[in-house]
């Protein structure tokens, strides 16, 4: 017959018995992420980041927008209606990590590509509240100031082709280039870019020719959220949830 | 120790210094810069202190006696508790008069919410709980084994070690360090470091297990344990990442998009019911009864308690995931089981009231075990809203809302924080051999200040939260949208200033316990009459 005594009397028992009991259910839950079609599968117009986009992505994660902006739209009428077509799960599949967020103090994010103006973006960014008088979000003028170093860049692109982003070796090898061509106002480069990231943008995101700085990468990244998926071709049914 | 052991560490501690000294030289990043620089001061000093007490000469006995227990280390913890409890609290207090007064970010790099908040989550959670954790269960598993720490001096290095972790973590949070996941924010650099104590911890911890001199092992333990075991595996997993460069701070998660979330949350949650829940609830199964002087009310519904908890929480991580892309299978599962949750939560928290079954009349007199009471009733309300939250259609209203944000702290402020310091209350006198608190009247006050910043925090963002939901969703006849987001962002004002006045109450009572227990350690009385007492009879 089973005593509980046996346990509380051998710690290496409460131990074992401890770790199974609380290995299981993240075990069920998680595993079959990773081989169901409907986590798994692609949607047509996905791409990897472009350098810049992704070098902008890396500001919003490191000033922490995702503690008030989400960026994942529920299958609601009212979220439908303010943000956009919901989120699939193809669109975050080369997030690492993801950005869906948990708090909307601000607005969500996952569609607001193409919404607003690049001016728009550069004087809300520096002062949220000349363009919108209710907001409470900090201002971020320093990063109009702040000159992005190139050098680094197609290590970042390395990182994530480890990790299963599917960036090509050109796409590596040309990262420098890529990131300069995407900021720059004379279109230098921006064909070869869009070769390689098709819906890129290029042009002179923070308006200062000739300064590659961090307000041209986040904006760009901004302007490219939810704008690669086409939902005007894109079929419902494909993506049972 | 001896001379050749003093020798083999100050060798590799001169290695560790020069290594960071070359990290910093190369590094990539002015912030991972910085914490190289951090690391081989460290190193360096402790090279000092190590070469201080330096010789060949062969030594006697290791002094520390095995007949006493290893109390100094948790003296450390209390004072490293308190500290770190008080510094996050008036982090939190900071970040709410952000959000009421955008202008207090300043617009500087260091400054700005996004960066200020995990500070303060990492403060309270981790530099505070944390600290809470370790010192209490050092004390705990020592008594209740009747036997000394495992490991000597390994102990010290987990406290100094979480300590520095705590600062790297810190320190790089304010440079923009961060890995975005929320709770487990740093780095893969701190990362690792915090795996290594975390392992000298659990070897302390458990190693003081398997020496007990008890033939059975106490049910706080059991809590313990779990918390420690589960804590690691939960952080490795969620951690996995690939740095840049070993010479810069920046890591690509190793997961990505939908399966990356799940994890996050299946952490995430977990942090909640491991580190916020089981480890304290290891907290009231010794502190309570030993305070009541009666024991746990039910020792069968202890077992149930553990086991059903322990099982049961791991699965709730997805109700943070309710309607996004994550598939429907795994939200409903993450539903059922945090419904499921409520029962071993009342459970415990009935065994924890019910142990003052019999001695109720002390509450009158013993603000400390008032305190422990309240925490543990705190618990049993957040341990209610939480499943009831987690329905997907009671979630679909406040999911991205204030109202979680209420939640968490009627979870952390009430029960966490109540507790912890109800248990610093009873530990600190007892530590530094003092015959009782250097004043009654004063935690009876920081009980009421705190409680009434509980209450103002918790309804100011159950009416945010709800007004919030309720917004964003509303229609006119038309069938238009009635409101913009910005007016929405707006109506939360007033509630935001209510906020926080609550967060500065509890921040006031956490300061009078500072002089409350620095009069303590001094060794000053005050004459007062006993709370509750009558005025007649005195």
């Amino acid at each position: 017959m089973f005593n509980h005594a046996t346990i509380e009397r051998n710690a290496t028992i409460l131990l074992v018995l401890g770790f199974i009991t609380v290995a299981i259910g993240g075990i069920v839950e998680i595993a079959p992420l990773f081989y169901l079609q409907n986590t798994i599968e692609k949607v047509e117009g996905m791409r990897p980041y472009t350098p810049l986009e992704l070098a902008g992505r890396n500001v919003y994660v490191r000033e922490g927008c995702y503690t008030c902006h989400s960026q994942m739209i529920r299958p609601f009428r009212d979220e439908t209606e303010r943000y956009g077509h919901y989120s699939l799960a193809a669109e975050s599949m080369y997030d690492h990590p993801f950005q869906w967020g948990s708090k909307r103090t601000g607005p969500d994010l996952a569609r607001v590509g193409n919404r607003y103006s690049d001016d728009w973006h550069r004087e809300h960014l520096a002062d949220p509240r000349s363009v919108v008088p209710e907001s409470v979000m900090p201002g971020y003028p320093f990063l109009m100031q702040a000159e992005i170093d190139t050098k680094y860049i197609a290590d970042h692109l390395r990182a994530n082709q480890l990790i299963g982003v599917p960036y090509t070796d050109e796409m590596v090898q040309s990262a420098r280039a890529d990131m300069i061509a995407q900021a720059s106002d004379t279109g230098e480069g921006a064909e070869d870019l869009m070769k390689r990231y098709p819906k890129s943008q290029a042009r002179d995101f923070d308006g200062q020719p000739g300064k590659l700085t961090e307000m041209d990468a986040l904006v760009a990244y901004l302007q490219m959220l939810g704008t690669l998926v086409d939902f005007s071709t894109f079929k419902a049914e494909t993506e049972s949830r | 120790m001896n001379g050749y052991g003093v020798l083999a560490k100050l060798i590799s501690l001169g290695v560790i210094a020069l290594v960071a000294v070359i990290a910093a030289a190369k590094g990539h990043d002015a912030a991972y810069v910085f914490h190289a620089y951090v690391i081989s001061a460290v190193a360096m000093g402790l090279i000092v202190y190590y070469s201080r007490s330096f010789s060949f000469a062969p030594v006697g006995p290791a002094p520390a006696s095995e007949s006493t227990y290893s109390d100094e280390v948790i003296k450390a913890g209390m004072i490293a508790t308190v500290f770190w409890g008080v510094a996050g609290f008036l982090l939190g207090v900071v970040i709410a008069s952000q959000l009421a007064w955008p202008a207090l970010n300043l617009d500087l790099p260091w400054t700005t919410f996004g960066r200020l908040r995990p500070l303060h989550t990492s403060a309270v959670v981790f530099a505070f709980g944390g600290n809470a954790l370790i010192a209490t269960s050092f004390y705990v598993v020592q008594r209740t084994c009747r036997t000394r720490l495992a490991f000597g001096n390994l102990a010290w290095f987990v406290f100094w070690g979480y300590q520095l972790f705590i600062v790297l973590a810190a320190t790089g949070y304010l440079l923009g360090v961060t890995e975005s996941r929320e709770y487990a924010e740093p780095e893969w650099y701190v990362d690792i470091w915090i795996t290594l104590v975390w392992v000298a911890y659990f070897l302390v911890f458990f190693g003081t297990l398997l020496k007990r001199k008890e033939p059975h092992i106490y049910v706080a333990n059991w809590f313990y344990l779990a918390f420690i075991v589960t804590i690691a595996m939960l952080h490795i997993v969620n951690n996995l990442a690939v740095p840049v460069s070993f010479l810069g701070s920046k890591s690509y998660s190793l997961f990505s998009g939908v399966q990356d979330a799940l994890i996050q949350w299946w952490y995430g949650h977990n942090a909640v019911g491991f580190f916020l829940t089981a480890g304290f609830l290891g907290m009231m199964y010794y502190f309570v009864p030993k305070r009541v002087g009666r024991p746990v009310y039910s020792y069968r519904l202890s077992i149930v308690h553990f086991w059903s908890l322990i099982f049961l929480y791991i699965w709730a991580g997805p109700h943070h995931l309710h309607y996004t892309a994550l598939p429907d299978w795994a939200q409903t599962l993450g539903m059922v089981f945090s419904v499921m949750l409520w029962m071993p939560s009342w459970g415990g928290m009935i065994n924890g009231l019910m142990t003052l079954s019999g001695a109720w009349d002390k509450l009158r007199t013993d603000p400390v075990l008032r305190m422990m009471v309240l925490s543990v009733a705190f618990y049993g309300m957040s341990t209610f809203e939480g499943p009831m939250m987690s329905i997907k259609s009671v979630n679909s209203l406040s999911h991205y809302t204030d109202w979680t944000i209420g939640h968490v702290h009627s979870g952390a402020l009430g029960w966490v924080g109540m507790i912890s310091m109800a248990v610093v209350y009873d530990l600190v006198p007892k530590l530094w051999k003092k015959a009782d608190l250097y004043s009654n009247r004063l935690v009876n006050w920081h009980l009421w200040l705190a409680t009434l910043g509980i209450v103002l925090y918790a309804s100011a963002m159950w009416v945010s939260g709800i007004m919030q939901g309720l917004m964003w969703r509303e229609y006119d006849d038309q069938g238009f949208l009635v409101y913009s987001f910005s007016e929405s962002v707006a109506a939360m004002y007033p509630y935001y200033v209510i906020r926080m006045t609550g967060g500065l109450l509890f921040l006031i009572g956490a300061l009078i316990m500072v002089y409350n227990l620095i009069r303590t350690v001094r060794g000053d009385s005050v004459s007062e009459s006993a709370v509750g007492t009558p005025a007649l009879a005195t």
